[in-house]
């Protein structure tokens, strides 16, 4: 499934692994785009698999004439070595009926490339929460046990909040039922999630509650709040944003209007 | 999501529901019906008796150049002014069923035929006017591929598609279109005829599906997507995929002006479904 792009195969001893899930609002996508483009990470290998709907394009990270005309494929791997992070990209949905093929190929990688843990950003529907839900933040996390325990103290220094497991017949007060995790919206990171649970993998959800339509302010709250953890960028929360836009995001809305319209 | 004048829209959204557990405890029945319909959507190729025993022993064709035509404009271009020479030869088809399929069995050997040259057979068309499904378009590229030769291979892709999909800061007027634009993969040197498709538009089906194979195992290849605002088949249309094929000139022999009664022969009218709306 990984093909490197250079001769050799890359190194991903020791690296963190940040990858996002097809979700509501494309949020985890559109975040892990901002770490690219901002910390100028260079593509090592593509993720050359029959699971996700084929496309192409041009570099989507251009910054001048000469790297614009560099084909781009719907799952890369880039790296920034330095950081000793490495992103998964994914640009198309998954299919439907080879989404546990997919998370098999995911697990089995991240196993076999040694990374010391994998993050995945990701969304779900904003429209499920409850009460309770509504108010504060609408950021959460879930880690697999293998994570929790190298990183309990870093977790309760964030303040973050868990995501609350919910009944899985709401309304029926069974007492035998064990309170789920539900992450409606979230393709495959529920999946993956329990997957890596059984895997013994060190694995991290990071999401937010989120509703279709211009999301990048979703991106940003997402990308910055995973910077609190993990400290991509120097400068602090205070300071004016400091991610670089990639020209891929321009006319998300369509074209330019046609003049005759008016 | 809410409109502008307030109604609320269910929007297709773009995030995959989450598996739903119960479909893993499926019954036997299902689990049968399940793969029926997997083995239905299998695409398989069929070749020429010739073909068929040199790929038997192992062996790959031996192909310089792969020439692929995606839409129904693509390859009437390529009827018209490649393959009326009596030089080609139909080698092979590719049956690929799927949900738009039509019902009659027989329909589909016409819509993906491989054609080899007689007097330079390491030349390969292929024209594909079905639709080729999501979940089939990996399958069928992996599948052409592995019957070909990879080194020293130069692959062009002729793809259709329509200039609502092209996205512009300047609008596009009609007198623009169809225009053409190119994609080409790493390992390709030579220099596309025309603009290289610019952010944020991307390509889609088929021909995505090539180019990522060809950029993943580092064979030269370039796509050229026509945006034309005509849905169907065109003469104008036909004729912007002229540079794509005189760089190619040594290998193929383009029939630069085919005579009218070609050009009739391929080029239906569209029928008028409905006066209502001229």
């Amino acid at each position: 499934m990984f093909v490197s792009a250079q001769n050799s195969a890359p190194c991903f001893k020791d690296f963190t692994l940040v990858m996002p899930a097809v979700a509501v609002g494309n949020v985890g996508q559109l975040a892990v785009d901002l770490m690219v483009s901002t910390l100028n990470m260079s593509r090592v290998g593509y993720m050359h698999t029959d699971c996700i709907i084929p496309m192409a394009g041009n570099n989507p990270y251009a910054t001048c004439k000469e790297d614009v005309e560099e084909l781009h494929t719907p799952a890369e791997v880039y790296t920034a070595a330095e950081l000793k992070l490495a992103v998964l990209q994914i640009r198309a949905p998954i299919i439907q009926t080879k989404s546990k093929k997919f998370r098999q190929l995911l697990v089995s990688w991240i196993k076999a490339s040694g990374f010391t843990r994998t993050v995945v950003l990701s969304s779900s529907h904003a429209y499920q929460r409850d009460d309770q839900q509504l108010q504060g933040t609408p950021l959460r996390y879930v880690v697999t046990p293998s994570l929790l325990k190298g990183s309990v103290d870093a977790l309760k220094e964030l303040g973050w909040r868990e995501l609350e497991r919910v009944a899985p017949f709401p309304g029926l007060t069974d007492a035998n039922t064990e309170p789920r995790l539900y992450i409606p919206g979230g393709g495959i990171t529920k999946g993956l999630y329990t997957d890596s649970c059984a895997e013994d993998l060190p694995l991290a959800v990071l999401l937010l509650f989120c509703s279709e339509g211009d999301n990048i302010p979703d991106a940003f709250t997402l990308v910055n709040h995973l910077n609190d953890w993990l400290h991509l960028l120097d400068t602090p929360s205070q300071k004016p944003n400091q991610w670089k836009i990639p020209t891929s995001w321009s006319l998300l809305f369509g074209s330019g209007i046609p003049p005759a319209l008016f | 999501m809410a409109t502008f004048f307030g109604e609320v829209l269910s929007v297709c959204s773009r995030a995959v529901e989450e598996d739903d557990e119960d479909l893993l405890e499926e019954n036997e029945e299902d689990e049968q019906i399940r793969r029926e319909l997997e083995e239905k959507r299998e695409v398989h190729l069929h070749w020429s008796p010739e073909v068929s025993d040199s790929l038997k022993s192992g062996s790959k064709l031996q192909c310089s150049d792969f020439i692929l035509a995606v839409g129904h404009n693509a390859a009437r271009f390529l009827s018209v002014h490649v393959l009326t020479s009596a030089n080609w030869d139909a080698v092979g088809h590719a049956s690929v069923w799927n949900e738009r399929s039509r019902a009659a069995t027989g329909q589909t050997s016409e819509e993906c035929v491989f054609y080899r040259q007689k007097d330079n057979p390491s030349v390969l068309i292929c024209q594909v006017t079905c639709y080729v499904a999501e979940d089939q378009l990996f399958q069928w590229t992996e599948k052409v591929f592995d019957c070909l030769q990879h080194r020293e291979l130069n692959v062009t892709v002729l793809s259709d598609s329509t200039v609502a999909e092209y996205k512009t800061a300047d609008y596009v007027s009609c007198s623009s279109a169809p225009f053409l634009r190119s994609l080409h993969s790493g390992a390709f040197t030579g220099q596309p005829v025309c603009q290289s498709l610019e952010q944020p538009n991307i390509v889609t089906g088929l021909s995505a599906a090539v180019l990522n194979h060809c950029e993943v195992h580092r064979i030269a290849a370039v796509v050229y997507q026509c945006y034309s605002d005509v849905i169907g088949l065109d003469s104008v249309t036909m004729e912007t995929y002229k540079p794509a094929l005189t760089k190619l000139g040594k290998s193929i022999q383009l029939d630069p002006s085919p005579s009218t009664d070609v050009l009739r022969k391929f080029v239906r009218n569209t029928n008028i479904q409905s006066n209502l709306y001229i």
